[in-house]
């Protein structure tokens, strides 16, 4: 019979937890969010000897029990509840070799909770670089534990610690030492009034506000000698608890490990003086910001020009194999040409994740975190708030969830409200296809028109949610503790596994999450678009027929007339007329309308909409930029797509508030409506007063 | 003096933290009385602050650091 049993890899964050994960899982993982709330939960299998199975769960790395933010919560909520499914029969803490002393507080608290628990020491391979060793057998024997040394980088170790997990009833569930004594009388009363509950537990529960079972805060507070501790009390009630740990931690490692100094040598001093220079810091971050820039505008386009062409011969050899119908049409020009729309995305998406988890995954992102706190926080936002808005160039949604590090919860409200200006991938291919209809080719200083006109869109996003953070600090009154406290650790050579495992997992998260989405309406869109009411529609032909009669045309010419006759008078025809007066005076006709209304959903709805609108009824193998560049102004002639109509709508792509999983992703992290509501009016009023200014100028 | 009153590349033991200012993560990072701190680096303005204590590297705001008591070899 096969064996399952449920192991909790728990450990700080930098310590390579997930490198562990990988390597005990490999492929056999899946990402998913854990129920009603947008942490990331990471699971997955391990194979052992003797046909058992571990069911293994990532936690969110996490310095303590004592939760500070959601995803720490997470690690404790589970470990409280022990009727929880994925409840851990075994715990395995994975500290750093380099930062044991730190980490090993983590460590003791796990053993108060009496789950068996293995103590993995990674990055083993770093021991004599650092000049680090260890008495391995008087560490199991002070921390009641087994420990497997292991180097994921080197591969090492991983074999011994299967071995261990294999034989995890044999682990001793001891506390390595007494916590209680810090207040020996309370103590006493807690373990009379609760007798049958662990103390170690209850003192969780009591120091912070998680839910267990039956028995939580308010319980505690019924019971007259609870109440006599105040808050404060319980906090330095707290502190002296910190304090005894480590002079158990310490006394351990007085013994357990040695560190000859003379043989460390140490690449961080080194890479630090330069990496957080007040000047060559600086520069460096510019520089690579610039090469980020560079490889999604640059390199990402060869791969997407390829993409967008072969979409186009794929509509079109479908329309001439498949016989002819009205499925025909549905596949062609509305599914092929909407998923075309999400394809499109995947290399600039990749690039951009595989930039930001090498900068994570290095640890140089915690020096940009350094560099950027002063000058951040002029503008009510954090050192790191910085992380979210590089994360916004490729997506609003993984960035905002990347604000839950910010301790300061004005800091961290004012980077959520504001993180959707910057430039996310959605509106690139907006951006691309606009700016080459409207900007013209050519070079100042070898730079070209359209990349200037690019960057600038970029800057402008940028600006403006530094712009809006500052007005926001001002006009926001929320008192909350400011404190920030970020880990610098280790420079290292990033993993390969773990970032192509990052890159492939947000890229499929994104296509398939935004691919719903956009499937959906190109199906929609094109349902609108080849139906419609009345006669008008049903009739198109005779009455062009009808109206042309006495002029000379070609056939060719007489379908024209009726394709567009009918898509006018389409479903979707009537309702882009019916909105066109308030679009108008941007500039924009009632087709740009549709686009415009349906990127409400998603901004990179915009040009599959538009290749979903134009396709219906061309015959030709066309690709989008050409469709609509050979657009006419219906009523002041020359293209539609000219300078003042383009500028405005990049204006209007650059500021409004068109997502609508961004919104849903800010209720859930602010949880309430009014702040994504606030988003939503503000940010897209904003876009149309300023699209409407910018036709009127340049028109 | 304070944490904040720390030169580049100087050393001290930490003698006092405020428990009512410094919150809980930091103690559990190792800010806690006894134990050795050095400013590795400062940003622009002395603002924030680039530590190594007991062994961690951390970096923290100058308004946190002046809660943090510290003396010096010197002293």
């Amino acid at each position: 019979m096969s064996k399952q049993i449920n192991v909790a890899l728990i450990g700080n964050p930098n310590t390579g937890k997930t490198s562990v994960f990988n390597a005990l899982t490999g492929l056999n993982q899946k990402v998913g969010n854990y129920p009603g709330i947008t942490v990331e939960k990471k699971e997955g299998i391990c194979k052992l000897p003797r046909g058992v199975k571990a069911h293994i769960i990532d936690l969110p790395g996490t310095y303590s029990l004592n939760a500070s933010s959601l995803d720490e919560n997470v690690v404790i909520e589970l470990l409280l509840n022990k009727t929880d499914k994925d409840y851990p029969d075994l715990a395995i803490v994975v500290s750093d070799v380099e930062n044991l002393k730190r980490n090993l507080l983590l460590f003791t608290q796990i053993k108060d909770l009496q789950i068996p628990t293995i103590l993995v020491i990674n990055m083993s391979d770093r021991m004599a670089y650092k000049g680090i060793s260890l008495d391995i057998d008087h560490l199991e024997q002070e921390l009641k534990t087994k420990i497997a040394l292991i180097s994921t980088r080197k591969n090492k170790g991983i074999q011994e610690l299967k071995e261990l997990i294999t034989h995890y009833k044999e682990l001793s569930t001891e506390p390595c030492l007494e916590a209680s004594s810090i207040d020996k009388a309370y103590f006493d009363n807690l373990r009379k009034a609760f007798p049958n509950q662990l103390l170690y537990k209850l003192w969780l529960v009591i120091t912070q506000d998680v839910n267990f079972g039956k028995t939580d805060r308010k319980t505690f507070e019924a019971v007259e000698d609870f109440k006599t501790k105040s808050n404060a009390d319980l906090k330095r009630l707290q502190q002296k608890e910190t304090i005894k740990r480590y002079q158990f931690i310490n006394e351990t490692l007085k013994v357990g490990q040695t560190i000859d100094l003379k043989a460390a040598k140490d690449l961080r001093i080194k890479l630090d003086r330069i990496l957080t220079h007040k000047v060559w810091g600086y520069l460096i971050f510019g520089l690579i910001l610039l090469l980020i820039f560079q490889a999604i505008y640059d390199w990402s386009s060869i791969p997407m020009d390829f993409i967008d062409s072969s979409f186009a011969s794929l509509s079109e050899w479908t329309k001439n194999t498949l016989p002819e119908g009205a499925f025909t049409n549905l596949l062609a020009e509305g599914i092929i040409s909407g998923l075309g729309g999400i394809v499109i995305f995947i290399p600039q998406i990749a690039f951009l994740f595989l930039f930001i988890s090498i900068l994570e995954e290095s640890g140089y992102m915690s020096r940009v975190v350094f560099l950027m706190d002063r000058i951040m926080r002029r503008f009510g936002l954090s050192g790191k708030s910085v992380v979210p808005l590089i994360s916004g160039t490729a997506c609003a949604i993984p960035a905002i969830m990347a604000t839950r590090n910010i301790e300061s919860w004005k800091e961290r409200l004012i980077t959520i409200l504001v993180t959707p200006f910057t430039t996310c991938a959605a509106r690139l291919p907006v951006y691309l296809i606009i700016i080459a209809l409207v900007i013209p080719e050519g070079r100042i200083f070898g730079l070209s028109y359209q990349a200037l006109t690019l960057m600038l869109l970029y800057l402008i996003g940028f600006g403006t949610a530094v712009g809006s953070a500052w007005i926001l600090n001002k006009v926001l009154k929320i008192k909350s503790k400011s404190f920030f406290v970020v880990e610098m650790p280790n420079y290292k050579l990033p993993l390969l596994k773990n970032v192509a495992l990052t890159v492939l997992e947000k890229t499929k998260a994104f296509v398939f999450g935004a691919g719903k989405i956009i499937l959906a309406i190109s199906i929609v869109l094109w349902f609108l678009a080849s139906y419609g009411p009345g006669d008008n529609f049903n009739n198109a032909e005779s009455i062009i027929t009808a109206q042309y009669a006495s002029e000379n045309l070609s056939e060719d010419e007489l379908n024209q007339k009726i394709e567009s006759h009918k898509l006018e008078h389409s479903f979707i025809g009537i309702a882009g007329h019916a909105i066109e007066p308030a679009i108008r005076p941007l500039g924009y006709d009632w087709k740009i309308g549709i686009a415009i209304v349906s990127s409400f959903a998603a901004r990179e709805v915009f040009v599959g909409t538009l290749a979903t609108i134009y396709s219906v009824g061309s015959d030709e193998e066309e690709t989008i930029k050409n469709r609509m560049a050979g657009e006419v102004n219906p009523i002041l002639g020359g293209p539609l797509f000219n300078f003042a109509s383009g500028i405005s709508l990049l204006l209007f792509y650059a500021f409004a508030m068109q997502c609508m999983s961004t919104l849903a992703i800010v209720k859930k992290e602010t949880n309430s409506w009014k702040w994504p509501l606030y988003q939503l009016v503000i940010m897209s009023a904003f876009a149309y007063i300023v699209a409407l200014v910018a036709y009127q100028i340049l028109i | 003096m304070t944490l904040a009153d720390l030169k580049r590349g100087q050393q001290g033991i930490i003698t006092d933290v405020s428990s009512i200012h410094i919150p809980l993560k930091l103690l559990e990072m190792g800010c806690l009385p006894g134990n050795a701190v050095e400013l590795v680096q400062v940003a622009p303005f002395a603002d924030p602050m680039y530590l190594n204590i007991n062994g961690s590297h951390l970096a923290i705001r100058k308004e946190t650091a002046i809660h943090i008591l510290i003396e010096t070899a010197h002293e």
